[in-house]
């Protein structure tokens, strides 16, 4: 049977060239990077390459990389990082700025802070076509504000934010005060934009910047932080002196490896983006055009390439995947009977969608190897299966609003 | 994970469809959640006088399971007199289906009600 694996914002494969390059690093360079023998050495040797590599695509320095165990552990630490060197100084409870539908890394850990009283939060919501204003978060700056935390390009809907154009309003907003003052941080997560968009930590205007590496086709379990340098961010998981005294824990090598290796292998970015985003807007076209009844969530063009995230009505995600499954099409999907919670995506909500209209909702996203001819076969399996979802459920839908009118 | 079972009803559901002219329909679900599920049924009496369920028929809008679940209940319910209807649980039709992933319990649940609503539904009509 074909497998057809549309689903590359969950995850990518691991590039061969890549799963080489760490191979050796797993029993042959086994060394601990903290150790002094010249196995130790051999290994830091190598950290200290895959650091170059990051921070080369980042415009960074050495010193300002932070290898972590992946972007949910970047995002915890920027952000509770963030909070416990402010308090450390300030002993004063400080307010932070987040977005309603950020990853729910991001999003939980806001949640929980403001919980536990340790932080004043505001969460704002994007427009409806799933881009933040940066009006929205200029008018929710508070005195007491010492982060904004912004994702570059949200994982459902692949709609991209304008992180440069926050970030130079919050460069203007630090620049009107007193040099004495407290500087608002500007962090984003970035584990969507990565080999899509600029990541330029300079021209993005970021002092925080997270990233994983399975999503760029390197290894599970490895990510990065990029800490701009001066700033004041506190550890926040006690034990060795790793990583600048910012991560403590005994580094990933092999994992670091395929990091700074996948990271280095994004080239000629534009022009793969350029045949994705062609592959994408074919995809897109051809199931609105084949499917009735069928909407694309998001902004079209203001989206990261490699995304399609449609929704068709009378049809539940959860379903139209299983069905999908067994035609070989891996997707995902944000209906609530898809998710643990059984409660609908957050991100559609955030669009104003109501409940209803989140159930059918699929996500598609493409990879560097996607072809058209996977595109076919996917639609192909794709409107049969609507049609055939549709038939089962009939006419429940309409039958239950006349009841209730 | 689901079972095999599960997947056999999903894939190719049984009594999929409507009875024009049922003698009882239940509809239960409400699209906020996503579950929605109505059955029809047809009721005859036997020889010996007894109110049977002749046909039976579901439409779904919800998960696999809750698909699965419309499936099972229908093949278990028809042909059996209203009183043995009504005394199928969410637990038969669960077990029927070799077992449901504990979060999917619920749609078995909604596939038991809308059947006693149908019956419901033909008694009120029924009613001298
Ligand atoms: S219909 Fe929502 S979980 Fe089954």
């Amino acid at each position: 049977m074909k497998q057809i694996y549309f689903d590359h914002a969950a995850t990518t494969p691991v590039d061969k060239k890549v799963l080489q390059e760490m191979m050796p690093y797993f029993n042959q360079n086994f060394g601990n990077a903290s150790s002094i023998h010249s196995f130790g050495q051999e290994a830091l040797l190598a950290v200290e390459k895959a650091r170059m590599q990051v921070a080369k695509y980042f415009n960074a320095n050495l010193n300002e990389i932070i290898f972590t165990s992946g972007a949910t552990e970047s995002n915890n630490l920027a952000i509770k990082g963030t909070d416990r060197a402010y308090f450390k100084k300030e002993k004063k409870k400080p307010h932070i700025i987040t977005t309603t539908f950020e990853h729910h890394c991001v999003l939980e850990t806001v949640k929980k802070m403001e919980k536990e009283n340790l932080i004043e939060a505001t969460f704002i919501n994007p427009k409806k076509d799933g881009v933040i204003d940066v009006r929205d978060i200029k008018n929710a700056i508070k005195s007491n504000t010492i982060l904004v935390s912004v994702m570059y390009v949200n994982n459902e809907i692949g709609t991209v934010q304008p992180i440069s154009e926050i970030g130079r309003m919050i460069k203007s907003k630090n620049s009107e005060q007193g040099t004495g003052d407290k500087k608002i941080i500007f962090h984003t997560d970035a584990t969507q934009a990565v080999a899509y968009f600029d990541c330029n930590v300079e021209k993005l205007g970021v002092d925080l910047m997270s990233m994983s590496a399975h999503k760029i086709y390197g290894p599970k379990g490895v990510g990065a932080l990029y800490v701009k340098f001066g700033l004041d961010i506190a550890k926040i998981q006690d034990g060795g002196a790793q990583e600048f005294g910012l991560r403590a824990g005994t580094l990933n090598v092999p994992g670091i490896v395929g990091l700074g290796s996948a990271i280095s292998m994004i080239r000629n970015q534009d022009s793969v983006n350029t045949k994705i985003r062609e592959l994408r807007d074919y995809l897109v076209a051809k199931i609105l055009k084949e499917i009735p009844d069928s909407r694309l969530n998001g902004s079209k063009i203001k989206r990261s390439p490699n995304n399609v995230n449609v929704n068709f009505s009378r049809v539940e995600g959860e379903s139209l995947l299983m069905m999908l499954s067994a035609e070989g099409v891996f997707a995902s999907t944000g209906s609530a009977c898809s998710s643990g919670s059984l409660s609908p995506s957050h991100v559609l909500l955030s669009l104003g969608l109501k409940p209803e209209e989140t159930h059918g909702s699929l996500r598609l996203t493409l990879g560097k190897n996607t072809t058209k001819k996977e595109i076919d076969y996917a639609v192909k399996a794709i409107k049969k299966s609507v049609e055939k979802l549709r038939k089962v459920s009939g006419n429940v839908l309409k039958d239950y609003y006349k009841n209730k009118s | 994970m689901y079972s095999k079972k599960v997947l056999e009803h999903f894939t190719r559901p049984h009594n999929q469809g409507v009875i024009k002219n049922p003698s009882g329909v239940g509809m239960v679900g409400n699209p906020t959640c996503g579950d929605m599920m109505k059955i029809y049924i047809k009721v005859k009496k036997d020889v010996k006088k007894r109110e049977v369920i002749s046909d039976i028929k579901f439409e779904t809008l919800g998960c696999a399971s809750a698909i699965a679940t419309s499936s099972m209940i229908t093949d278990l319910a028809k042909n059996k007199t209203l009183e043995e209807a009504l005394k199928i649980t969410r637990n038969d039709v669960a077990e029927a289906l070799e077992g449901l992933p504990p979060i999917k319990m619920h749609c078995s649940n909604l596939a038991a009600d809308s059947l006693r609503e149908a019956v419901r539904d033909y008694r009120d009509k029924n009613k001298k």
